[in-house]
This record gives structure tokens, C-alpha cells and sequence, in this order.
């Protein structure tokens, strides 16, 4: 963030300058910055000063960056207020005109543990076909991150799974086997849970943090050795609201590896200075397929106008598969109502126009240029969590493809 | 600073929870599962009972009993007490055997293994020839002599187990002095039967399998008398006098032999008797055959089995003859073993009584009352006489109550004989039951049977049946009697163990007895609930049915399980006791989950898997119907009957699970690291099963879209503040499969309108849990935070009345959380979490109330529950603290763990078998146990000189008490024995290995 956007400027510091668009007009009033109000009343204001009184709008604001974001709750409106300095510029549009792309991916991160994100705005100029419409993004929420990366050994991996709610299932089975222990005895198989099945669709396998053979060693930070499947059933079913699974992924190949070596390991091509710009922009993702996995990828909001290479070009469209064909590739069973809602972005990248790029941390053992690998194509993007984040910018091995 | 206190506190609370809680598994009632053999003391009169599962079990009278568990699981075959003595030898089916004793220790006595001894063979010698099939305990105390399968008798010291190999009598030995004219001569086979003279101690009888007797002369190592029986030999019994020898064999014949008298010369007179008592056709074996002298008049002979093959091959009997009476008892299971107990101290006398342990009962005949009646036995009583479906427990019966359940009772014993129980072995030292508690079994036959569970002895008091209000397929006068005259064999049935059920409707589900009103209620699976009172006079009464569609007009619904029962209405004459006045039949008839009586308000509550109703059983009519119902829940309609494949899967994966764990137990001892690899070998294979068959559980939250979401739970009645805080109403809850809890506001008219009035209820709350898992248990909290009292207790001044001032809680009991909450504005305030912690789930659960062992008056309220991991726990009241858990019960014992009940006071009982309940206490200050001494009757040749070995004598033991001459000896003994029993164990161990 900058701080001299964010600092108000001195003569402004009773009031907001309010500049508002519809269609071709524009209105300007002010609002008293320190009590601004709720956002119903805001809205109210604005379809009065606009005269459009029963008119849906579709509310956004340039905010520092520049970055188109929306208003639509009281939250939002507050930081477009506070962060206004001194003008707020806002873009009206009616709701059933809305084009719901302009939004960029951002971050503005509110919480340490959750990630909003935001969308990228982008310019007009460069929207060449419309992408599916998504939704506003009050509603988005996390479905899974990976987490306590910091404290974990790098064999496992914490899983969290937020129900919330939602008509999704979880969707997966688990299953009694055995694994192998290092004992003062020697190598010893012990019995253990393991992941059998993933429902097509379900939580578990959209997240794609998940696998069939990964063993369960703990559930909600309570080890499961020594409970047997039942137990451990019925312990996930009681945590099912809010799930962390402490897992040892059955393919180690994809794990996340702290301690920054590899930088420019695989990684073909980068601009990390802007990366670095971007800040706590990220979106990240994984895939367990793809040896990709719990790397993060960041979509940078910038209009970069040209991608880095082409061949990472390649990559994403095989990754995402098109519009159409990542929704093929769900199974049948795979309603379109549960189809996750941050697929769209994938799809994003099919636009070989789209003017973002992709960060990765390059730590990744094998060459990044694996996302070319078919598998890639099964690859689903996930939030993920601050802590993840933070490690990257502390070891400054983001880097931009 | 701070810290420290809060350490102290701490440290105070585990203090606490010390002087409360306690967990022991006390005693087992009822009768052992799978009895497998049955032995006898004359002196110490005790009988003892070996199972299929390896225990042994001592009773003497009532109130004293033993039991102990071999280490090896396998079945105990045979059990012999020592002449005279505390010890005990069992024979089990791995051919080990086994020496016990009652040694006395702080004032009472404990049964104790104190050695075991596996015969060893010549090396290369077959393991038939030491297989140990027939085992005698000579007079002397000192000896044991073991036939085998190879035809051997070996002669063993006891209790060191030492063998007396010069003393063998081998089947060379025998067979070499064999008549060259006996056809069996070459093969004898097995030691079928040993036998010892009763004038004579250095005689025995050996019983060959191929038929052949000899009397063998233990002191000059020779043989006396053959006796040539031809056919296979069963058993033998030697007269008293010494002079005849029975024999009874496989075609069912049985022969008297006479001993001594001048071998060839007289042998027409010699085999003076044969006789197949059931004859002319085929006949099964005697098994046992045992003839005993009367002082004046013709000896009582008894004998198991004999009857006509194809006839009646199938039937159990005992065929007991004396004079001209015949009677062959007809058991409902097989025959284990019997004995007969004489008259007399030192049971010489006549024969009295007669035990008969059968697979499922234990059955005592009184042989000197006219037509030998059944004498009622006041333990070993089984259980399961028809399945037992349910069970609640009553603390603290009025006294009123008790008797007048007592003399109901005893009207239904006119047919059991006056005679005492004969087993009076040991003094029962325990303390008087501090209180009357009953135990009341539901049964499959819809019956309730009423148990004095207030001391060791699980005694019966009463018996319900409910099959009268209905129409049942069978005919109720044709289980009785119905012996015809001139019937032969003459049969006579004996035994109450009968589980066949004419009508798995009539099963009872919930039982409810309010003690203080005597009002009872009962309910089961064709969704029927009676409402009984307890008269002590017989009534002839219509009950009126009243039918309660708990559907509410929820169209499309097709039952498609049973129909419900048809009910007489005709007057029925109901026997003294508790007799129906109400009926209400659920529609449709699913079986009735849950079930309260309120007996002040004189209301009833009952549920299903599709509502709950509320019924006042003063004006007959109903209050309150609810459908719980989730209209997409199919499942909820089939009836019990249609789930019959969800079964078999389950089934089929619990016995892949007991597999399991099977396999992880052994692995278990396996300590060594060098047997590891051997284990992981063993691991692999079973993991390569696995494999081939996986196991999976799905994960997915709860939705309401589950099925049997409607199946109520439980149903509570409080009088607590619903609405405001100043009012306090009463009212009714139910809490469901689904996680949603139901609270109705009551009005209850006063006493005097309460006749015409009617009693109305409205909805109050509903409380969805987030978690949606079922819902176990409602308590409401006074202000004082102890749970509401029952209804009544206060009125019968036995109960402090509940604290109005205070504002009230909520406790709903989830099977996966203990969840606060408070009143009358339900929000959340505490909860405990179970199953997200450590993944059992609460199975059972009951309020109690525990008394501190130190300070008298301090006492604490608490929940006790049973997890389906077996264990049990107790978490406090009302802060819903987890404060103790010990492990209980095994966690595949599915039915265990679903019989379990609780007392008020801490303790429980569960079913280790259809036919035994074990008794466990949490309590410190409520603990019924067996606290029973055995002492030896001194016996003039019983005080055995080789005890006093060297080296055996240790002063500890012996400074002890002086004050009785008899005492000190027998302390001496008992130390002796004490070290007797390491020396003994090296020399097993030497044996061994």
C-alpha cells in the first residue's frame, strides 16, 4: 500500500470528495469522512443524485491503485471512504448491464488467515471476449488453504476445509492400512487412516489438496494414531463444519519446500521486481497432480500488456483447459452450481490477451516449465493462506513467469 | 503468585475427585454364558461353574461368590474339588490343568490360581497318550489321578503337581493281566471313567472307552476284578457300600456289577443287572449314571439321557427313579452335568436335592417334598428366559412399594418348593444393601421382570406380562403342562428358559416406574404404550386402546413395516400386580424410542422415529401430537424389516473390525523387538486382506436430509422457566436423531379441576444444533445448578425442591457434546466437545449423584455416560467438566455397550451375555461387591503332614492373630500355602519348560 495515498491530505481532512459516473454523467457532493454512514444509505444518496431511483446499480471505486473495486457493503464503503484522498471516484453501472470482469483479481487481505480476493480491473480496451460471468466478490469465500506450512514438517501437509454452509459435500472416504514408522527397532509398519475415494465434485477433490492414499495423521490438530477408523470418522464428522487434516500426501513429489533454495531452480522466466509491486496481491493455488502444487501462484492485477513467455502461456491454457473444456473435464456429476467459484479465473488465462502474469515461488525440485505436464490440466486454484504468503515475501523468491 | 493458587486448586480438585469417583467391576449377576462344566464340595458346600470362555465361578450361599478367569481362553471341561479342601483342580480343553484355592486375605477369602501342570509324555510319544480324559481326586487330598485318551492313568502329588511316575498304571500294566476271552482285549481305549471306592481308599475303578472296568489296587500296583462290560462305557458310579459298581453305556443300557465276590465261578451273578430303562427301540447314551441309598427304603438312581432315539432323541433329561415314582425331567437345554445333595453334615444322609446345571439355567429339584418341586434359586437366574430388549434401574424404593411388588411377586411362586436353598457354603460378611433398588429387564416375550438388584445376588421379585391386552397368535393354555397320564417316558418340563417369543411385537422397548406412585409404563416394538398401576388384588378390566397418528396428515407415506397389535376387548382378568388401565398405539406402529412418565401431572410421553405424543392418563385423551418427520426421509417409513441388508453389511464389517482388532490385540504382547519382524509379517498379510476387501467410511457433515433425522430420542418433563424468568411452567422436551430439541409449555390444572380441565400444550422453542447430531439427553438445572429433581421427590420429602430463584439451565446432551445453555432465553454458555476431541460418541447417559468417601455431607451431581469406545466417564454438573473416564466395556461388544444402564448413585450394569449383567461402580461410596469367607471345616485327616516342608515356614504371616487356637492353624496352613504356592510355581515352571 502507499502510505502517501493513504495518508489523508490536510485540507481534506473533514470531507470526501465524491465524484460519481453513470453512463456519461457525473455528479459530485461530499461526504463527511468521519461519519460516512452505512452503505444502504450511501446507495440511497446515490440513486437520488443521480435521479435514478429504482435503477439496480452495480457500485465501484478506483481505489489507490487504481484498481476497480466494488462497494456493496458497509465494509467496503468504509475503506473507499477512509482510503479516498481526497477524491473518491465512483463508477456506476445498472446491475443488469454490469460487466462483473472489469473486476480484477486483487488482495486486499483484510484478515491475516483469510484471503478476500478481489478482482483486477481492467481496462476496456483490452476485454476482448467476455469471460463467464462471476460473481461479485462479497461472494467469495475460502474453501480450503493449507496451513501452519511454518511449523510443519515438510512431509505433511494441514488441510483446511471450510464447509461453511455450503451445499457442497466434502466428499471423500477414508480407509484402514498401514504405513511405515522409524522406530529404535528399525522400520516398523503401524496401522494407519488413509484417503480411499475423493466424490467427484466434493470439496476435497476441488481443492485438490487432497488425495486417495494420503494418510491422515491428525484431525483438528488431534493425532489419529492409535483411534481406529471409526473414531477417526467420527471426529472428522464433528469437525465437519470447520476441518483441518494434517495429511502425508501419498505423492511427496509436490511438497512445499521452505528454506527458498531453487530459485531460479526451474523457473524459465521472471520479473520479480514486479511482483514484488504488487504486494500482497496473490492468489494462490495448488494442485496435486501437477508437480505445481502447493506452490502459490500469485495473478498480478497490473495491465502488463505482454506476457513474459509464451510457453507459460501454453502452460495455463492447458492448465485452465478453456472455458468449456475445464467444466467438461468435471465429471457428469459435477452440477454447475457447485462448479468452485474461482474457476472462472483459470479461465482467465485462457485469454492469451489477459493482462496479468503469474508468480510462483520458483523452489519448486523440478522445472517449472512442468506445468506443461498434462497433469497440469487437473489442477485446481485454491486461496491460500497469509502465512504461505508471508514466507514468500520474506524469502523474496517470488518471481513472475 | 496466582499460579501457585490455581496449582493448589487444582491439586485440591484431583483430591476431590479421588474421594468421589472410583471405577470397579463389582460383581456379575444372572447366569454364566456357555457353562461347560459343574463341580461340587460337600464340605465347603460351594458349587463351582467352568465356562466355554475359560471362567470359573464359586457360589455357597447367598451372597458369597467367587470367580476367576484362566489366563488360557479355553473352555473349562472339567472341575473337581479336593476332599476336604479349599483347592480346586480344573481340567481344561487345551489339557491343562489348572489348581485354585480360597485363601483368606484382610478377613475375607479370595479365589487364587496357585499353580498349573500340562502332563508330559515319554518323549515321542503321541499327545493322545497324555490327553487327560477322566480325573480323580483321591480322598486323601494328596493325589490326583489322571486317565488319558492313550488309555493311561497317571498319578499326580498334588498341589505341587508332582508326578508319581512309579505309581502309574499303565495300559500295559492292565491289559496284560486282561481275560484272554474279553473281545476288547486289544484295544481298551480311552480312560473314560475313574472311580474311587468309597470303603476303601486304595481301590480305584478305571473305565475303559471299549467297555472293560478293572479295579486296581493303588498300594500293591495290582489290578483286583475286571468287569467285562461290552458295551462303550459312558460312565460308572461305585456304590456307598462299596459292593456294586453301575455302569452306564452309549446304547442307553446301564448295568450293576458286583465287586469282590469270587471272580468266574459266580459271573452269571455277578453282572446281577442290565437294564436300557427306555428299551425296545434304539436309545441314546446315559451319560451319567448315579444311584444313592436311603436310610429306610429303595436308593434314589439318576441318570441323564436314555431316551428313545428317534422319538425323542431331541429332548434333555434326567431320569430320576425312586420306589415306584419315575420322572424324567424334561430340561428346555442340554445337559451339562448334576449332582445330588445328601442330608447331613457330613452329607451322608438321604439324598435331598437335586442341581442340574443345563446350558441355560441351573435347576434345583427338592427330592423330599412330594412331587420334587423346583426350589427357586436365589442367584444364577437367567436373564434371558426370553431376550432381554430393555432395562431400567430404580434407586431408593419406598419401602410400601417394596413390599407390595414383594407380595405380588410372591403369589407367583406358589409352585416353587418351601424348602431353603441347600448350597450354604462361606458366610456372606458384607454390609446390608444401604437401600431397595429394582432392576427392571424388558423382555421379547413382552414381559417385565422386576429384580431386587440391591445386593450381590440379582434376585427375582416379579414378573409383567403385557400379552394379555393382546391377541396373540398363541394359544396361552398350551405351554403349560400337558403332560397326558400314562405318558412313556413320563415327561415333566422343567426350567424357565423359553426364548421362543410368540410375537416379536409384544417385545418391551422403554420401561418407566415412577416409585413413589407405583405407576408404571411400559412400551414396545408394535409402538403399543401401557400405562399400569399396581393393584394387589386381580382385576378383570377392558383396556381401552387409544389410537395417536403421529403422521399428523403427512400425505404419501406408506408404513411398511408391522402392523399394530389387536387388542382384546373383551375384559381381561389381570393376576395381582401392576395391570393396565390405559393404552395408547402409535400410528404408524414404528417401536417406541423414547418414553417418560410424569406421575404428579399424570402425563405420559412417548416418541417413535415419526413424532412424539403426549398423553394424560387421568382423562384419557391426548395432549399433544408432533410429527418430527422430514417429509424426504423414506428410510423412517420401511420398518424394522426392510433394513435387513444394512444389517448383514454391518455386520459383515463388524466382524472384520473384531478380526481386526483381534490381530492388533496379539500384536500387542508381542514386546520383543525381536518378534517384531515376525508381527509386521503377520501385518502384512492381514493388510493384504484388507486390500482385498477395504473398509470405507464416507465423510460428510449431517444434513437434514438424513434419515431417521425424525426419530426421537428423548423426552424430559421440567418445571422451569420457558417464557419468563418469573414463571416458572411446567413442560415437556424431546430431542431427536436430527439435533433439534422441542420444548412444549404445559398447563397442568390444578389438583381439584384437574378431572375436567383439559391439560393443553404449545410449542415454546426449537433448537437446532449446529452439529445436528442426535440428541441423547435433556436436564434442566435449577439455580443451585444441581439437576430438577423427579417428579414426586419432593412431595415424598426425599428431595430438597429445586432452587426457583436462580435462573435455571439447559443441558443438551448430543451424542457428540454436552451443551449449556440457559433459560429462559436459550443461548449458548458452555459446551464440552467429545467426539471432535477424541471420536467416541455418547451412547448412554444417566444424571448420579456421587458422595464423597471422606467428608459425609459433601455430595456432587454429575453426568455419567458410556462412549462407543466402551468407556465410561463423568463430567460435572454444571460446568460440564470432563472429571474421570475408565475404560469399561470392549468397544466391539455392540450389544454391551447398548444394554448399559445407570443407577442414581453411580453404578451401572451391562449385559456380558444374553444371560449376565456386570455391575461396575464409579462411586466410592456406593460399591456392592461379593465380601464373602470360606473357611475349610476341619477335617480329622485333612491336616496334611508333607506341608510341612523345609524351607516353607516364613514368620510373616503366622504373628498375626492368636486369639483363637483353630484361627492360628488354619493361618499357619494358609502361609504355608503361601509358599508353598512359589515353590510350586518354579516347579511348574520347571515342568514347562
Amino acid at each position: 500500500m502507499n502510505k502517501n495515498h493513504r495518508a489523508p491530505s490536510s485540507h481534506s481532512l473533514g470531507t470526501v470528495e465524491v465524484k460519481s459516473k453513470f453512463g456519461a454523467e457525473f455528479r459530485r457532493f461530499s461526504l463527511d469522512r468521519s461519519k460516512p454512514g452505512r452503505f444502504d444509505e450511501f446507495y440511497g444518496l446515490l440513486q437520488h443524485v443521480h435521479r435514478i431511483p429504482n435503477v439496480e446499480l452495480l457500485v465501484a471505486y478506483a481505489d489507490v491503485h487504481g484498481d476497480l473495486l466494488p462497494i456493496n457493503n458497509d465494509d467496503n464503503y468504509c475503506k473507499a471512504i477512509s482510503t479516498a484522498s481526497p477524491l473518491l471516484r465512483l463508477f456506476l453501472q445498472r446491475k443488469e448491464e454490469a460487466d462483473y470482469t472489469m473486476f480484477g483479481t486483487d488482495s486486499m487481505t483484510r484478515k491475516k488467515n483469510t484471503v478476500l480476493s478481489a478482482v483486477l480491473l481492467r481496462p476496456d480496451t483490452n476485454k476482448k471476449k467476455p469471460p463467464v460471468i462471476i460473481s461479485l466478490p462479497k461472494d467469495f469465500r475460502p474453501v480450503s488453504s493449507i496451513i501452519d506450512v511454518d511449523i510443519l514438517p515438510e512431509t505433511h501437509r494441514r488441510v483446511r476445509l471450510y464447509k461453511h454452509g455450503q451445499e457442497k459435500p466434502l466428499g471423500f472416504y477414508i480407509r484402514d492400512g498401514s504405513s511405515v514408522r522409524v522406530t529404535p527397532q528399525g522400520l516398523e509398519k503401524v496401522p494407519g487412516i488413509f484417503i480411499s475415494r475423493l466424490v467427484p465434485g466434493g470439496l476435497a477433490e476441488s481443492t485438490g489438496l487432497l488425495a486417495v492414499n494420503d494418510e491422515v495423521l491428525e484431525v483438528n490438530g488431534i493425532e489419529v494414531a492409535g483411534k481406529s477408523l471409526d473414531q477417526v470418522t467420527d471426529m472428522m464428522i464433528a469437525n465437519s463444519h470447520n476441518l483441518i487434516i494434517t495429511v502425508k500426501p501419498a505423492n511427496q513429489r509436490n511438497n512445499v519446500v521452505r528454506g527458498g533454495g531453487g530459485v531460479g531452480g526451474g523457473t524459465t522466466s521472471g520479473s520479480s521486481g514486479r511482483s514484488s509491486d504488487s504486494g500482497a496481491s496473490f492468489y494462490g493455488y495448488s494442485s496435486h497432480g501437477a508437480s505445481a502444487s502447493a506452490a502459490s501462484h500469485i495473478i498480478q492485477n497490473f495491465p502488463v500488456g505482454e506476457l513474459d513467455s509464451d510457453e507459460e502461456e501454453e502452460d495455463l491454457v492447458i492448465e485452465a483447459g478453456g472455458e468449456a473444456e475445464a467444466i467438461g473435464h468435471a465429471p457428469s456429476s459435477y452440477s454447475i452450481a457447485s462448479v468452485p467459484r474461482y474457476e472462472p479465473h483459470l479461465n482467465l488465462r485462457t485469454n492469451p490477451s489477459s493482462t496479468y502474469s503469474i508468480h510462483t515461488n520458483g523452489t519448486l525440485p523440478g522445472s517449472s516449465g512442468s506445468l506443461n505436464n498434462t497433469n497440469a490440466d487437473s489442477a485446481t486454484p485454491s486461496p491460500d493462506r497469509a502465512k504461505e504468503r508471508r514466507s514468500l515475501e520474506e524469502e523474496g523468491t517470488v518471481i513472475t513467469l | 503468585m496466582k499460579r501457585f493458587r490455581r496449582h493448589g486448586h487444582e491439586s485440591q480438585r484431583d483430591r476431590l475427585k479421588q474421594e468421589l469417583y472410583q471405577f470397579s467391576k463389582t460383581v456379575e449377576h444372572g447366569f454364566p454364558h456357555q457353562p461347560s462344566a459343574l463341580g461340587y464340595s460337600p464340605s465347603l458346600q460351594l458349587l463351582a461353574i467352568g465356562t466355554r470362555s475359560g471362567a470359573i465361578k464359586l457360589y455357597g450361599t447367598p451372597g458369597v461368590e467367587f470367580m476367576g478367569l484362566h489366563d488360557e481362553n479355553a473352555a473349562v471341561t472339567q472341575v473337581h474339588f479336593m476332599p476336604h479342601q479349599a483347592d480346586m483342580v480344573t481340567l481344561l480343553d487345551d489339557n491343562s490343568l489348572h489348581m485354585w484355592t480360597l485363601r483368606r486375605h484382610k478377613g475375607l477369602s479370595e479365589l487364587l490360581e496357585i499353580g498349573r501342570f500340562m502332563l508330559m509324555g515319554p518323549p515321542g510319544a503321541p499327545p493322545s497318550v497324555t490327553r487327560v480324559t477322566a480325573v480323580l481326586p483321591h480322598s486323601s487330598g494328596e493325589l490326583l489321578l489322571l486317565g488319558t485318551e492313550g488309555g493311561h492313568v497317571f498319578v499326580v502329588e498334588v498341589p505341587g503337581f508332582r508326578e508319581l511316575e512309579e505309581r502309574n498304571i499303565s495300559l500295559d500294566q492292565v491289559s496284560n493281566s486282561v481275560p484272554v476271552d474279553y473281545i476288547g482285549r486289544r484295544n481298551l481305549e480311552h480312560v473314560e471313567a475313574l472311580q474311587e471306592n468309597p470303603t476303601n481308599p486304595s481301590q480305584v475303578v478305571i473305565g475303559y472307552g471299549r467297555g472293560l472296568m478293572v479295579i486296581w489296587d493303588l498300594e500293591n500296583q495290582c489290578a483286583i476284578q475286571h468287569i467285562p462290560a461290552t458295551q462303550q462305557l459312558e460312565s460308572m458310579w461305585w456304590t456307598e457300600d462299596g459292593s456294586y459298581i453301575l455302569s452306564s453305556h452309549s446304547d442307553g443300557s446301564y448295568c450293576r456289577w458286583r465287586v469282590g465276590g469270587q471272580e468266574e465261578t459266580e459271573e452269571e451273578e455277578e453282572k446281577e443287572k442290565s437294564d436300557i430303562p427306555y428299551g425296545h427301540f434304539p436309545c441314546k447314551a446315559i451319560t451319567k449314571i448315579v444311584q444313592l441309598p436311603t436310610e429306610e427304603g429303595p436308593p434314589f438312581l439318576l441318570f441323564s439321557g436314555g431316551m428313545p432315539r428317534a422319538s425323542y432323541g431331541d429332548r434333555h433329561c434326567i431320569t430320576v427313579i425312586h420306589s415306584k415314582t419315575h420322572v424324567a425331567l424334561d430340561f428346555t437345554s442340554r445337559i451339562i452335568d448334576f449332582f445330588v445333595i445328601r442330608d447331613g453334615l457330613e452329607q451322608t444322609g438321604d439324598p435331598s436335592v437335586l442341581l442340574v446345571l443345563v446350558e441355560e439355567e441351573l435347576v434345583v429339584i427338592d427330592l423330599q417334598t412330594e412331587g420334587w418341586p423346583v426350589i427357586q434359586t436365589p442367584y444364577l437366574v437367567p436373564l434371558h428366559s426370553s431376550a432381554i430388549t430393555c432395562s431400567q434401574h430404580v434407586s431408593a424404593i419406598p419401602l410400601k412399594l417394596w413390599e407390595r411388588i414383594i407380595a405380588v411377586g410372591e403369589l407367583q411362586k406358589t409352585h416353587y418348593s418351601k424348602k431353603p436353598w441347600p448350597i450354604t457354603g462361606g458366610q456372606n460378611l458384607g454390609p446390608d444393601p444401604p437401600q431397595r433398588d429394582l432392576l427392571l429387564t424388558g423382555h421379547e416375550d413382552g414381559t417385565v421382570r422386576f429384580w431386587d438388584a440391591s445386593g450381590v445376588c440379582l434376585y427375582p421379585l416379579y414378573k409383567l406380562s403385557t400379552a394379555a391386552v393382546f391377541h396373540t397368535d398363541a394359544d396361552p393354555n398350551d405351554n403349560l403342562n400337558q403332560s397326558a397320564e400314562g405318558e412313556w417316558p413320563p415327561f415333566r418340563k422343567v426350567g424357565c428358559f423359553d426364548p421362543y417369543s410368540d410375537d416379536p411385537r409384544l417385545g418391551i422397548q422403554k420401561i418407566h416406574l415412577c416409585k413413589y406412585s407405583g405407576y408404571l409404563t411400559v412400551a414396545g416394538t408394535a409402538g403399543q404404550i401401557l400405562v399400569l398401576e399396581l393393584n394387589d388384588e386381580a382385576a378383570e378390566q377392558t383396556v381401552e386402546a387409544k389410537v395417536v397418528d403421529l403422521l399428523q396428515g403427512q400425505e404419501g407415506f406408506r408404513w411398511k413395516g408391522h402392523t399394530q397389535l389387536d387388542v382384546r376387548e373383551e375384559p381381561v382378568l389381570f393376576p395381582p400386580g401392576f395391570q393396565p388401565f390405559t393404552l395408547v398405539q402409535c400410528q404408524p406402529p414404528a417401536v417406541v424410542t423414547a418414553l417418560n412418565l410424569h406421575s404428579e401431572w399424570k402425563l405420559v410421553a412417548f416418541g417413535t422415529s415419526h413424532g412424539f405424543g403426549l398423553y394424560d392418563y387421568q382423562q384419557k385423551n391426548n395432549v399433544l401430537i408432533k410429527c418430527t418427520l422430514n417429509p424426504s426421509d423414506q428410510l423412517a417409513l420401511e420398518g424394522p424389516l426392510s433394513r435387513v441388508k444394512s444389517i448383514k453389511k454391518s455386520l459383515r464389517q463388524s466382524f472384520r473390525r473384531i478380526r481386526r482388532s483381534r490381530v492388533s490385540l496379539r500384536k500387542h504382547h508381542v514386546t520383543n523387538s525381536s518378534k517384531l519382524q515376525e508381527a509386521n509379517a503377520r501385518l502384512e498379510a492381514e493388510l493384504a486382506e484388507m486390500e482385498l476387501a477395504p473398509v470405507q467410511r464416507k465423510i460428510e457433515a449431517r444434513s437434514s436430509d438424513d434419515s431417521f433425522t425424525g426419530l426421537v430420542r428423548t423426552l424430559y418433563f421440567a418445571d422451569t422457566f420457558l417464557s419468563d424468568s418469573s414463571h416458572n411452567t411446567p413442560s415437556l422436551w424431546a430431542g431427536t436423531n436430527g439435533g433439534c430439541v422441542f420444548a412444549y409449555m404445559l398447563r397442568v390444572p390444578a389438583v381439584e379441576h384437574r378431572a375436567d380441565e383439559p391439560v393443553t400444550a404449545q410449542p415454546a422453542k426449537e433448537i437446532q444444533l449446529m452439529h445436528r447430531a442426535p440428541v441423547v439427553g435433556v436436564v434442566v438445572l435449577d439455580g443451585h445448578g444441581a439437576p430438577l429433581p423427579e417428579p414426586l421427590e419432593v412431595a415424598h420429602d426425599l428431595a430438597r425442591s429445586p432452587d426457583m430463584q436462580g435462573s435455571h439451565h439447559l443441558v443438551v446432551i448430543s451424542e457428540e457434546q454436552f451443551k449449556v445453555f440457559t433459560l429462559p432465553k436459550v443461548s449458548s454458555k458452555m459446551k464440552l466437545k467429545l467426539t471432535a476431541v477424541d471420536g467416541s460418541r455418547v451412547r448412554r447417559v444417566g444424571v448420579a449423584w456421587f458422595g464423597s468417601n471422606c467428608k459425609e455431607d459433601y455430595s456432587e451431581s454429575g453426568l455419567i455416560f458410556l462412549t462407543n469406545q466402551g468407556d465410561v466417564h463423568v463430567v460435572s454438573l454444571p460446568h460440564v467438566k470432563m472429571q474421570v473416564q475408565y475404560p469399561c466395556i470392549r468397544r466391539e461388544d455392540v450389544s454391551g455397550i447398548a444394554s448399559c444402564v445407570f443407577t442414581k448413585h453411580g453404578q451401572g450394569f451391562y449385559l456380558i451375555s444374553p444371560s449376565e449383567f456386570e455391575r461396575f461402580s464409579l462411586s466410592t461410596r456406593f460399591v456392592v461387591e461379593p465380601r464373602c469367607l470360606v473357611e475349610v471345616p476341619l477335617h480329622l485327616d485333612s491336616s496334611n503332614p508333607h506341608r510341612a516342608e523345609p524351607g516353607g515356614a516364613t514368620s510373616a504371616h503366622r504373628t498375626t492373630q492368636h486369639s483363637e487356637d483353630a484361627e492360628v492353624l488354619q493361618e499357619i496352613q494358609k502361609s504355608l500355602e503361601g509358599d508353598q504356592t512359589s515353590f510350586l510355581e518354579n516347579n511348574v515352571k520347571h515342568a514347562v519348560a
